[in-house]
């Protein structure tokens, strides 16, 4: 299966990777060698076979609706590109 | 002191033959001088350690210490540390100080364990030769030429080269097995669900999972002991009485049975490789196991399954590095769009960004059945194959990998090639199997081969049984590389 440079464009925006003209043709043909490999399970006949997402087919656990978490904003914030007055900064979004 | 086992180790620090100080002292004085040219760890922070080693001694001096209290454990820079520069062998993460414990760090801290350090990796375990780490890549302890193997290449090289007395990795499709097997040590990576993902960045979630490396079956045992747990933090960790990982080493193996999927032997298999498997097998007979030709007929669809199921995880995963409240963020963007654009752009390494694309791919509108959900459909089948073979046998054996450790750089324009070189570990990871890899001897170029074994769910202790009694009939797991500067 082939990727076109738009199908590339395309995820590329999706996954919000920025991406110049080079690395989308780079990525095309790479990208088409994995999904040739990836192509091989579509022969399979899989019609009956429920979908397995974990090993255990677990149930997901339930708490009690209390606040466990502690205040730790300095403590994040001290690892934070940009911060101002406790707040996160990022581009203004809103005109 | 530093062939000793951790039995050794112990003992000897409860005999005050040695204190913790001295020990860890002794292998930051040999990372010091030998992680310059191996580069297995990324972070040493001697004061830190030193300071968990005093504190270790005077446990030790209390008459409180556990089995592992004051022994020095490399830890893979996956798990976050407080207070630790935690990478994930990214750039993303280049200045990332970890503000609190994964569970593996805290159960290591409680039992009285010293950090040596954070061991390098493939960048976010994307990659099976440690060449993907934004911190360059692990040199192999035995030959300097190859590569280490990864994810945990660093670990593994670590363990190897007698930088630490043990270490901890992640498996997500080999990562602990394939680069034990290359540097010639012992790695296990339990049942999924027994050791908490919780602090452990996440790459895959339904198929990471954390384990020891060390150079022995026993050694891996005690560090099981410590790592495995159940913890609400992890939604996925599995709520179970806590098991003694020694308790079957010595019991002999006479009447087990061991199954030999003929889909591990087919083409694409190295004669060296096959020939130190074969010779392993043997002495296995020799100790009493018998042997039972399986088939595993879905196996050759794992490393496509795997390479939609994990990139689409992935993906996932790592949207939350988006230059905001932590990571790395680009120098310069005129919007909020293209500062998420240019800082993951710039942050991230080739190969993962390959994988964002792959898993995006797969996820976008109108290819979810096509890709996501019959990639889910065939790991049912894969799972079942183990269920069913595991009716006729009591382990699975194999080679952990195909080859012997590659040349640097020698996969490094092919995707494809590096992703078939764990085409034997993927599949126990998309089972959620248990599975190991131990020394099984060497290959004619002098690089070390390893023995696959894979039990049914939540039968480490009988694995590990396999592996003890293998490894007190041989010596494949005591040999050091020799000429490596100390």
């Amino acid at each position: 299966m082939s990727l076109t440079h738009a199908d590339v464009q395309k995820v590329a925006r999706l996954a919000r990777l920025a991406m110049n003209e080079a690395e989308i043709a780079a990525a095309s043909a790479q990208l088409s060698g994995i999904f040739d490999l990836i192509a091989e399970m579509q022969a399979v006949d899989t019609k009956s076979i429920a979908p397995m997402s974990h090993a255990q087919d677990l149930s997901q656990r339930l708490r009690e609706d209390v606040v466990t978490e502690t205040n730790q904003r300095e403590n994040f914030q001290k690892i934070a590109p940009q911060v101002e007055a406790g707040l996160y900064l990022v581009p203004q979004v809103i005109e | 002191m530093l062939d000793s086992s951790l039995t050794q180790l112990g003992a000897a620090l409860r005999a005050k033959k040695i204190s913790s100080v001295e020990l860890t002292q002794l292998y930051l004085d040999r990372i010091a001088a030998l992680n310059p040219s191996l580069n297995a760890y990324i972070t040493t922070n001697a004061e830190t350690s030193l300071t968990q080693a005093r504190a270790a001694d005077a446990l030790l001096s209390g008459g409180k210490a556990q089995a592992l209290t004051g022994i020095p454990i490399a830890q893979k820079d996956i798990f976050c540390a407080k207070g630790w520069r935690t990478t994930c062998g990214s750039k993303m993460l280049e200045n990332f100080i970890a503000p609190y414990d994964a569970h593996v760090i805290e159960q290591f801290n409680n039992s009285g364990a010293v950090n040596l350090g954070k061991t390098n990796m493939d960048e976010f375990a994307m990659g099976s030769s440690n060449e993907t780490s934004h911190f360059g890549a692990v040199k192999n302890p035995w030959d300097r030429n190859a590569v280490p193997g990864g994810s945990s290449g660093g670990a593994a090289c670590a363990v190897a080269a007698r930088l630490c007395a043990a270490a901890t990795g992640t498996d997500t499709g080999g990562s602990i097995r394939q680069p034990a097997a290359l540097c010639g040590i012992s790695g296990i990576k339990p049942t999924y669900g027994t050791v908490s993902r919780y602090g452990m960045i996440a790459f895959a979630s339904s198929l990471d999972q954390a384990g020891p490396m060390a150079r022995s079956a026993e050694d891996l045992a005690l560090l099981l002991n410590v790592m495995t747990g159940f913890d609400e933090r992890d939604s996925t960790s599995l709520q179970r009485d806590k098991e003694d990982y020694s308790r079957d080493l010595s019991k002999p193996l006479t009447g087990l049975r061991i199954g030999l999927p003929k889909e591990f032997f087919a083409e694409g298999l190295t004669q060296d490789v096959a020939c130190c498997v074969h010779a392993a097998i043997a002495e296995y007979q020799k100790l009493g196991a018998s042997i039972v030709n399986i088939s595993l007929p879905n196996s050759r669809l794992a490393v496509p399954v795997y390479y939609v199921l994990a990139p689409a995880e992935a993906s996932s995963n790592l949207s939350r590095y988006d230059g905001v409240r932590f990571g790395y963020r680009a120098p310069e963007y005129s919007n909020l769009t293209e500062m998420y654009e240019k800082s993951r752009a710039q942050g991230f390494g080739a190969e993962v960004k390959r994988r964002i694309m792959i898993g995006t791919y797969v996820l976008s509108h109108g290819y979810y059945d096509a890709y996501y959900l019959q990639a889910q459909k065939i790991r049912r089948l894969i799972a079942q194959d183990f269920t069913d073979a595991f009716k006729q046998c009591d382990v699975i054996m194999g080679p952990t990998s195909p080859s012997t450790a590659f040349n640097l750089g020698e996969k490094g324009d092919d995707p494809v090639q590096m992703y078939l070189s764990d085409i034997y570990t993927i599949a126990v990871n998309l089972a959620g199997l248990p599975g190991m890899s131990i020394p099984a001897g060497f290959c004619s170029n002098g690089r070390p081969v390893g023995l696959q074994i894979i039990g049914d769910y939540f039968s480490e202790a009988r694995m590990l049984n396999f592996a003890h009694q293998y490894q007190l009939a041989t010596d494949h797991h005591d040999r050091a590389p020799q000429n490596i500067g100390l």
